[in-house]
């Protein structure tokens, strides 16, 4: 699967507050989420993003709570990826089980900016930086996190297994 | 294999002789929470996945803490949600405004969580119950729909930082303290995918309430648990209070740390985390005179018994000073019944604080003392991220409940032992 987008850089330690800030917690709509997705970061970032965007970030990325309305306000948004140096650990299990694709790659992290071309290869792992002529290779997703993707996410997952567990 | 106790207790809900770090296993859960705005996601999910029932009704709680009583329609709207689901389901546990504390006070309190038990719930401070030797962290709703169905849950075994803390506190210096040091040291992802282990003759000394304190910000520091080996303390705490039968688990003297802290904590003064990070952590004497609008003093991490008296204490014959508004949210009715009876209420009245029903409110900017622009408050609450209590440009300083109580007297942020 190959993602293209422009990058929207932000720094380490983004916030799940920052992504989608708890006073629209109201609601799991992701239109709705979408319109305050990273708004205290940057106000503008709502109306600025475009289908198939990138957002970059240092490390962390997502540490706090554990609402899963994080990574639905970022995917309602359009944003197909998010390349961190490291993802907190809660947001990390959230995103993949939500379908939204995250890479961890300290080197993407570092060099890509905003308003950068940035295609991404998932099966292969690799970020083109076309803009700039880079190349960057993305950790390997563990296997575990391949299946729950294989499965169409964590409730697809746990489907085949209670149907596994029925026939047994 | 020598074991940490975190390791010990996924490997007995694994049903394997022993885990070790980077492991992938799937464990039973003892139990799984959620509150009105992380479980209607899982009910959605719950439903979207075909599943009938929840694997057990006596082990799944919905807690509507965070926008109740409800603060708007939509929030109405949430709660009606899970209350119609625990009906439907007949879940034992389900708490309306009146019986409902903040959930992670909550649950303890009740004897829902114990020693030894996996507890995974839909909010980030699952982790407080670590405090009691539980295994116990935070996941997203699908991961909670998940294990409503199934009773279980898969985890990566993390890698154990062991923290031993030496010395004689302070007076004033308590848990509260001692976390923020630990996160403004290892910075907020200093234990990310870790399982942080508190020791050492603080902790072995440490009253529950306080233990409870510093489990509960591990997520702070990234961490997938804080956890403290059980022993006199928890069992005095827990008996009279377990609604089921528990085990005390403890690490192998020659278990296995990632990294372990050596600290001393007898010159430590009361801490505070400056905006917008609970890692961005100063002595409160170290600290310029920081005016102040607004202090809240309740919240998961602080607003049990044992924090109310400290408060107490500070308030006692004294006023809030002119332009600070001063919210105390006891965090469970019996906290709240508990403290009206010892005449806390009659103290803060009398300073000129107000007292809610518990809630968790101010502490995520939902209601009940929300910040305007450029306002700043001092908060016994466990996060000050930008926009955290309300607006983008207002901000949060953390402390623990003297120094909150001290600073609302003061108007500006101070040390108890200066009013």
């Amino acid at each position: 699967m190959k993602l293209k987008g422009k990058a929207w850089k932000f720094g380490d330690d983004v916030d799940t507050d920052a992504i989608i800030p708890a006073r629209y917690l109201n609601t799991s709509d992701p239109r709705l989420l979408a319109a305050h997705c990273m708004e205290d970061a940057d106000p503008e970032f709502p109306n600025k993003v475009k289908k198939g965007d990138i957002i970059v970030a240092g490390k962390n990325f997502g540490c706090g709570s554990s609402r899963e309305h994080a990574p639905i306000a970022i995917k309602g948004a359009g944003v197909s990826c998010v390349i961190a140096d490291s993802f907190a650990r809660i947001f990390y299990r959230n995103a993949f089980n939500m379908g939204l694709p995250i890479l961890e790659c300290p080197e993407a992290a570092t060099a890509i900016e905003t308003g950068d071309e940035v295609e991404v290869d998932l099966d292969e792992g690799i970020i083109r930086n076309h803009s700039r002529q880079q190349t960057y290779r993305a950790q390997a997703v563990p296997p575990f996190m391949q299946k729950l993707v294989q499965s169409g996410g964590l409730m697809a997952y746990v489907k085949e297994q209670m149907a596994q567990e029925g026939k047994s | 294999m020598p074991m940490t106790i975190s390791e010990k207790i996924l490997a007995k809900h694994a049903d394997k002789p022993a885990v070790q770090p980077d492991e992938l296993i799937e464990v039973r859960v003892d139990f799984a929470l959620g509150n009105d705005i992380t479980a209607p996601l899982a009910i959605e999910a719950f439903r979207r996945a075909g599943a009938k029932r929840v694997f057990d009704p006596d082990r799944v709680a919905l807690i509507p803490d965070h926008f109740t009583p409800n603060k708007d329609i939509a929030s109405a709207m949430q709660v009606k949600m899970l209350r119609e689901f625990a009906r439907e389901q007949n879940l034992t546990h389900f708490y309306e405004v009146g019986r409902m504390g903040v959930e992670h006070a909550l649950l303890p309190e009740q004897g829902l969580v114990l020693p030894g038990d996996v507890i995974i719930g839909a909010d980030s401070h699952t982790c407080t119950y670590g405090a009691l030797g539980a295994f116990a962290t935070g996941v997203g709703s699908t991961d909670l729909a998940a294990a409503m169905m199934t009773g279980k849950i898969w985890f990566k075994v993390p890698s154990s930082i062991k923290f031993i803390y030496r010395g004689k506190r302070r007076p004033w210096v308590g848990g509260k303290d001692i976390i923020l040091y630990t996160i403004g040291r290892i910075g907020v992802d200093g234990a990310r995918y870790r399982a942080m282990e508190f020791t050492g003759e603080v902790i072995d000394a440490l009253p529950m309430s306080e233990r409870l304190t510093m489990s509960n910000m591990a997520i702070e520091a990234g961490a997938k648990v804080g956890i403290i080996t059980p022993d006199a303390i928890t069992e005095e705490y827990v008996k009279g209070r377990a609604k089921r039968p528990y085990q005390f688990y403890q690490s192998d003297p020659d278990a296995s740390y990632e990294a372990v802290y050596d600290w001393d904590v007898s010159t430590f003064e009361p801490m505070v985390a400056l905006p917008h990070s609970p890692g961005n952590v100063r002595p409160v004497t170290e600290l310029p005179e920081i005016a102040i609008q607004q202090v809240v003093i309740g919240s998961c991490t602080n607003g049990r018994l044992e924090d109310l008296r400290d408060a107490a204490k500070i308030l006692k014959g004294r006023k809030v000073a002119p332009g600070v508004r001063c919210l105390i949210i006891p965090a469970t009715q019996l906290i709240y019944k508990q403290a009206m009876k010892e005449g806390l209420f009659e103290i803060f009245l009398d300073a000129e604080a107000a007292v809610s029903t518990p809630t968790c409110g101010p502490c995520l900017g939902g209601h009940m003392g929300i910040l305007a622009a450029g306002e700043r408050a001092v908060a016994t609450t466990n996060r000050n991220f930008v926009g955290r209590m309300g607006h983008p440009e207002s901000e949060v300083y953390l402390s623990n409940p003297a120094v909150a109580a001290a600073s609302a007297v003061a108007g500006h942020i101070i040390h108890p032992d200066s009013v």
